[in-house]
C-alpha cells in the first residue's frame, strides 16, 4: 500500500506515458536487416581447402548430421623416397534440418575449416532441400565476418604467450633472472 | 436556405462526423497503444504507418461469412448490433460543436436525450446475448447488464450535478454558463461521470463482459462479419461519444483561450481528442476489474460521491 490513495494510479499513467515517448523496440525485420551480434549461429560454412577429412567434426556431432565421403590419392613428391597418401574430400554435407546449431563441429575441427555465418535466411519448403552438399556450404564462406576484436582487459591468446615465449628464449637471457612460475 | 437543404447538411455532417472521427479515434488506438507498449502499431496499410488500417478491416469483415447460429433468435440476433450503433448517432445529433447554433439539432433537454439514449445500449447487449443461445454471450451480456444499470446512476447523477450548475438542460446553454473555474468545483462530477462513462461503454478497465480471457468475447462471442464489426463500430463512438460528452458537460466545450466565434469547433474537437487520448490511455494502464470489484467501484464509491457532488453544487449555487 502507498502512502498517497491512488498514487499507484498516478504511476500505471506514468510508466506508459514515457514508454510511449522512447523508440519502439520493433524492429522491422524483412524491411531492414537486423542488426546480428558478433558470432550469431546463422548457418555453418565450410572452407573446403583446410579440410583434411580427419572426420572429427562427424564423429563429434550430437545428432550425426554431418556426411562425409573420400577417397585416398597417391601424391607423389620428387626427392622423396615413397609416393605420399593424401585424403580427397568427395561429399561433405550437413543436414540442417537435423543440426542443432550446437557449434561443436566448428569448435572440434583442427584445421579451421568449419566457420559460422550469420546468414539465416535459408528456409525450405522442402524439408530435404535443407541438406547443403560442399558447394553450398562453400558459398557461405564468403559471409562469414572477420573475428571480433579481442577483449582488451582478457588474458592474451595462447599462441601469443607461447609466441612470446619462443621469443624470449630464443633472444640473449636479460642481466636479471626472469621471475619463474 | 431551404429549411429541407439546410436539413440535409446537418444530417449528412453528422454522418460524416460519425464515419470518421470513430476511425480517427480508432487508428489513434492502435498506434498509440502500441507505442505504449513499446511496440510500432501497423506499419502496412496504406505505405504511410498504417493509416488505412481500420479501412483494410473493415473491408476484412465486409468479406466474411455472416454466420448466424441455428439456435438464435434470427430476428433479434442480426437487429442487435444495428441497436447498439443507433444510440450513439442519435447522440451526436445534439452534441454542440461550436456557439451560434453550431449542432445539427438543438434540442432543450439536450442533456436528457442523451441520457436516455445512451441507456438503449443496455438492450443491445442483452438482445445480442439472450438472441446468441451461448453461454458465454448470456453471461457476458447479464454481467454488461449489471454493469450497465449500475454504472447509469452515477452518471446520470455527475451530469444532473452540471446540470443544475448551470441550470438548463440545454447542450450549447451549459456550455454557454461553464466557468473556468467549474473544472474545480465540478471535478468530482466530471471524474465520476467519465469512469462511468468508461464502464457504460465497456471500455477497458470496465470490459468484464467482455472479458476475452474467460468469456471469449462475450456478448459478441457468436458474431461474425460486419455485424460484428458494427458492434467494434460502436466501441470507438462510444469513446467519441463520452469524450464529447465530457468536453461539453465539463471542460467547457467550444470555449478556448481566444476567438470562441470563430474557432469554437476546433477547440471542441480538441478537447474531445485530449479525453479520447486518456481513455486510451487508461486501457493501456490498468489491468480489468474483478466484477465484484467493478460493482463495489460503482455502488460504493461512485454513487456516494456523486451524491456528495450534488449537495455541494447545490449548496453553492444557493450561496451564489
Amino acid at each position: 500500500m502507498s502512502a498517497i490513495p491512488g498514487s499507484g494510479l498516478a504511476k500505471g499513467l506514468a510508466v506508459t506515458l514515457k514508454t510511449m515517448t522512447k523508440r519502439a523496440h520493433t524492429h522491422q525485420y524483412p524491411d531492414v536487416e537486423p542488426d546480428l551480434p558478433p558470432r550469431s549461429r546463422g548457418v555453418i560454412a565450410l572452407l573446403e581447402e583446410n579440410c583434411t577429412v580427419c572426420m572429427l567434426c562427424a564423429r563429434e556431432c550430437p545428432d550425426w548430421c554431418i556426411y562425409i565421403d573420400s577417397h585416398k590419392e597417391e601424391v607423389i613428391v620428387p626427392g622423396a623416397a615413397r609416393p605420399r597418401q593424401r585424403n580427397v574430400l568427395d561429399r561433405f554435407a550437413i543436414d540442417f534440418s537435423l543440426c542443432m546449431y550446437c557449434g561443436i563441429c566448428i569448435e572440434a575441427c583442427p584445421f579451421d575449416a568449419l566457420y559460422w555465418s550469420p546468414e539465416f535466411e535459408y528456409a525450405e519448403y522442402d524439408i530435404r532441400d535443407l541438406l547443403h552438399e560442399k558447394e553450398r556450404l562453400g558459398e557461405w564462406v564468403a559471409t562469414v565476418p572477420a573475428p571480433p576484436a579481442h577483449d582488451p582487459n582478457g588474458e592474451p591468446a595462447k599462441e601469443e604467450t607461447s609466441a612470446a615465449k619462443k621469443a624470449a628464449a630464443a633472444s640473449p637471457p636479460p642481466a636479471s633472472p626472469p621471475p619463474t612460475g | 436556405m431551404p429549411v429541407w437543404a439546410e436539413l440535409l447538411i446537418r444530417v449528412v455532417a453528422v454522418l460524416v462526423a460519425f464515419l470518421t472521427l470513430p476511425l480517427i479515434i480508432g487508428q489513434a488506438e492502435h498506434k498509440v497503444m502500441a507505442h505504449m507498449q513499446g511496440r510500432l502499431g501497423p506499419m502496412y496499410a496504406g505505405a504511410f504507418h498504417g493509416w488505412a488500417q481500420l479501412v483494410a478491416d473493415g473491408i476484412k469483415f465486409v468479406q466474411k461469412e455472416d454466420v448466424t447460429p441455428r439456435e438464435a433468435d434470427r430476428a433479434v440476433f442480426r437487429l442487435a448490433p444495428i441497436v447498439s450503433l443507433l444510440p450513439y448517432l442519435l447522440v451526436l445529433l445534439v452534441i454542440p460543436l461550436g456557439p451560434h447554433g453550431l449542432v445539427a439539432q438543438p434540442l432543450d433537454i439536450g442533456l436528457f436525450f442523451v441520457l436516455a439514449v445512451v441507456g438503449i445500449g443496455v438492450v443491445s447487449v442483452l438482445m445480442a446475448a439472450w438472441s446468441s443461445a451461448n453461454k458465454y454471450a448470456l453471461l457476458g451480456g447479464l454481467r454488461a447488464a449489471a454493469q450497465l444499470l449500475g454504472y447509469e446512476l452515477p452518471f446520470v447523477l455527475a451530469a444532473a450535478s452540471v446540470a443544475m450548475a448551470a441550470g438548463s438542460l440545454s447542450l450549447s446553454e451549459i456550455v454557454r454558463a461553464w466557468q473556468p473555474w467549474w473544472l474545480l468545483w465540478q471535478l468530482p462530477a466530471m471524474l465520476i461521470f467519465f469512469t462511468a462513462g468508461l464502464a457504460e461503454i465497456r471500455r477497458p478497465p470496465f470490459d468484464m463482459p467482455i472479458a476475452e480471457s474467460e468469456l471469449v468475447f462475450g456478448y459478441m462471442t457468436e458474431y461474425t462479419g460486419l455485424r460484428f464489426a458494427f458492434f467494434l463500430l460502436a466501441e470507438y463512438v462510444g469513446i467519441l461519444v463520452i469524450a464529447a460528452l465530457t468536453t461539453v458537460l465539463f471542460l467547457g466545450g467550444w470555449r478556448g483561450p481566444f476567438d470562441d466565434a470563430h474557432l469554437g469547433w476546433l477547440w471542441t474537437l480538441l478537447k474531445i481528442f485530449a479525453v479520447a487520448f486518456v481513455i486510451i490511455w487508461i486501457r493501456v494502464s490498468y489491468p480489468r476489474l474483478r466484477e465484484d470489484q467493478l460493482q463495489r467501484l460503482c455502488w460504493l464509491v461512485l454513487v456516494p460521491l456523486a451524491l456528495a457532488q450534488l449537495l455541494l453544487t447545490a449548496a453553492v449555487k444557493l450561496a451564489l
